[in-house]
């Protein structure tokens, strides 16, 4: 069993308003699984029912081989993308009670509360009420609160909104050593930047269904499109350019580079290596640059969303 | 797992400890105190205000009528032989609070229809009356001298009726019996109706600010939305329990302290109204009415009153809470309340209407009874006709119709409580809720 969470053919019915179609997913153990698909597109709802939150109308959910009970709900940590904490509370009462309604005892609870507090260096927020915090120090203890029960399984829908670069970078090491320690992740997010950072997996959701899923690396070498940057140098560029628009597909390219040279995007066909490309261009001009342009997340997304 | 006490505990205690709850519990019983002192300081001072009432009478038939009293003296002008203008110029002279000219007439017949008040302003009722039934006590009393009684025959032929009521079970009652049912009834009907209203909105508050504040969707991947719709329903409502506690305690010892330091009888807080009941009392005989008054609380169905009560109270309160957690949970601020409130309120005021009207007239009428088993109305309703005795049966199916209902309140309100407490944004209407329930 490798896989932690098996959602199989999931579907879900608002009135006449259909959720999610037959979605089947599987989180491998010990990765980090980007969930992802244009706004209203079923993500939280699917996230939701691994919750326990909403019942599925069919399909069901195993969370390390057992269909998902009541007493998941210690195994599982969620941060909401609507979140939010008892404004007049005090953070420690706060975050004690969130940790006893996950399960854990009282004193337990405040062990792991104060290992977490010094690590996070927000120890003298312990009697503070939330509404006296900023939202990025709000966030922080949510995020502690989320994590604090050692959860198999985190959700996190848009972690980092509402923190600036240095705790929005803090956080994600926090991610990633508690995946590290054996957590599995769900994350969920429109920033793509972060899925290229972070994700192992992904699949991507839209209008209710799933249109892609698989390791991030197998989905780009299956969008690659054999194109590459190329920089080049030469007395003669236009020359150079038309001899190379005789033998390969150029389009134009749009990446940064130091100096003002020609510079292209070539796309070979499959016959081609990219050492044919390398050689023929060398003979022409001098080559500063040499890419070969992997399809982004980003990219992905886009494209995979406009051709459904 | 359960949570309950966890969810309960958490709910009391960030009530009890909010500040605002703080000030209501302590400042309430005060600020009620304070303004039935001051009540009662001012009628006193009314009171306690000498006056003096100048007796023209030209007759000489109700000599020796008037006695002075602790605030009233009367100032007997007929033997100063003035006319009426001269004496409204004395009185006013003197500024007296008044002048009571009984003009001169040669037959006793006439003498009611020839008396006169003369004042600056218009006099008390309090006053008037009381002028009133001495003069024709007199002129009773004379007219039957004339006919040949004698005072004594007159005191004698004094009788006072008190029918004595009894039902064919061998059950005693009487008017006041009544008069006391209806106050404890009432006092019933009229607590659990506060009730509801105060701590059925602080529980749709409660769920709103969860909404808010977003915190609901961290809390429902912990537990059920029921649990916590029924934990925030009795931690509130035990929450209410103590500052209605406190209230009450609170109340009663303030009530004590400032009568013993102002001397003021807060209990005779006494406005014209009850002085003519306290008058008319009198004429029955005090004595027998606070007799009277004993036996018929002792009268009162005590055992079943207490338990009917408590079950009809803890039914009727949570049926509408749990209405009050489910429009919480529909809407997004409180201003949109509003348009779910009606229907809730409308039953509420209705059972107290028919509480008020229909109770008094006839406790075990056809409206009456209906309305003490439909559930909305029933606890209101019931607890104000259980002092008069209802039979048990007729309890016990009313209160199994209301549990039964609070039961359907729960799931309905719970299927509400489970889809709009995750709905942000837009407020729903009647036919969306609808929809919810098939979520």
């Amino acid at each position: 069993m490798n896989n932690l969470l098996v959602a199989d053919s999931v579907s879900k019915n608002f009135g006449n308003f259909k959720a999610l179609n037959e979605v089947s997913i599987a989180v491998p153990k010990g990765s980090i699984f980007g969930l992802l698909g244009p706004n209203g597109a079923g993500k939280t709802t699917l996230i939701r029912i691994i919750n326990q939150i909403t019942m599925p109308d069919s399909g069901t959910v195993n969370l390390d081989g057992q269909i998902l009970k009541p007493e998941h709900v210690k195994d599982i940590g969620y941060l909401p993308e609507e979140r939010g904490l008892y404004k007049s509370m005090k953070v420690g009462e706060q975050a004690l009670y969130l940790a006893q309604l996950k399960g854990m005892s009282k004193s337990e609870a405040k062990k792991r509360l104060k290992y977490w507090f010094d690590k996070l260096e927000i120890g003298d927020w312990w009697n503070k009420k939330i509404q006296e915090l900023s939202k990025g120090q709000a966030q922080k203890i949510q995020f502690v609160v989320t994590v604090l029960h050692r959860p198999k399984l985190l959700i996190f829908d848009e972690p980092f909104s509402g923190f600036d670069p240095i705790n929005a970078n803090l956080i994600k090491d926090e991610i990633l050593q508690l995946r590290d320690e054996g957590a599995t992740v769900i994350f969920s997010t429109h920033r793509m930047e972060s899925v290229e950072e972070l994700c192992d997996h992904i699949a991507l959701i839209h209008k209710s269904n799933k249109i892609l899923d698989g390791k991030l690396n197998d989905i780009k070498r299956q969008y690659k499109t054999n194109t590459f940057e190329v920089g080049l140098q030469s007395n003669n560029s236009d020359m150079v350019v038309n001899q190379i628009k005789e033998r390969f597909k150029v389009l134009p390219a749009t990446f940064r580079n130091l100096n003002d040279d020609i510079k292209l995007n070539v796309k070979i066909d499959e016959n081609t290596s990219s050492n044919d490309l390398l050689t023929f261009l060398a003979s022409k001009a001098e080559v500063h640059h040499f890419v070969e342009v992997i399809p982004t997340a980003n990219d992905i997304f886009i494209q995979t969303v406009k051709n459904n | 797992m359960n949570h309950l006490p966890l969810i309960i505990k958490r709910e009391y205690l960030t009530k009890v400890k909010n500040k605002s709850f703080i000030i209501m519990t302590f400042l309430s019983p005060l600020i009620m105190i304070a303004l039935i002192a001051v009540v009662a300081y001012l009628s006193q001072l009314n009171n306690d205000k000498l006056r003096t009432i100048s007796i023209l009478d030209e007759t000489g038939f109700l000599d020796g009528v008037f006695k002075n009293t602790d605030n009233t003296t009367y100032s007997d002008l007929s033997n100063m032989g003035l006319n009426l203008k001269d004496a409204i110029t004395l009185v006013k002279k003197k500024e007296d609070y008044g002048l009571l000219h009984i003009a001169k007439v040669n037959e006793l017949e006439a003498v009611s229809k020839n008396i006169k008040f003369y004042s600056e302003d218009s006099p008390s009722l309090t006053i008037i009356s009381s002028l009133e039934r001495k003069i024709e006590k007199r002129l009773r009393e004379m007219k039957l001298q004339n006919d040949g009684v004698t005072l004594e025959q007159i005191e004698a032929s004094k009788t006072y009726v008190n029918i004595a009521q009894e039902s064919f079970e061998g059950e005693k009652t009487s008017k006041i019996d009544n008069v006391i049912k209806l106050a404890f009834g009432g006092i019933a009907g009229y607590l659990l109706f506060m009730f509801i209203i105060i701590y059925g909105n602080m529980i749709m508050r409660s769920v709103i600010e969860e909404k808010t504040s977003r915190i609901i969707e961290v809390i429902i991947s912990s537990v059920k939305p029921v649990q916590l719709m029924l934990g925030k329903i009795v931690g509130t409502s035990l929450a209410g329990v103590t500052q209605f506690a406190i209230w009450v305690i609170l109340g009663g010892v303030l009530m004590v302290v400032v009568s013993a330091i102002f001397g003021i009888d807060l209990s005779q807080a006494s406005t014209p109204q009850q002085e003519l009941m306290n008058q008319a009392m009198q004429a029955e005989g005090a004595q027998a009415m606070v007799e009277n008054v004993i036996t018929a609380i002792g009268n009162l169905p005590m055992l079943n009153l207490v338990f009917a009560f408590i079950f009809f109270f803890i039914g009727g309160y949570l049926l509408y809470s749990s209405l009050y957690a489910a429009i919480g949970a529909a809407v997004d601020n409180e201003t949109d309340t509003q348009q779910f409130m009606l229907p809730i309120l409308m039953p509420l005021i209705l059972a107290v209407y028919v509480g008020v009207f229909t109770v008094i007239e006839d406790p075990h009428g056809t409206v009456s009874t209906v309305f003490s088993f439909i559930p909305f109305t029933s606890p209101v309703v019931m607890l104000m006709r259980i002092p008069f005795g209802v039979p048990l049966w007729q309890q016990g199916i009313s209160l199994l119709l209301l549990i039964g209902t609070f039961l359907f309140a729960v799931w309905f309100a719970a299927k509400i409580y489970r889809v709009g407490i995750l709905m942000y944004g837009k407020k729903p209407t009647y036919k969306e809720i609808f929809k919810w329930l098939k979520y």
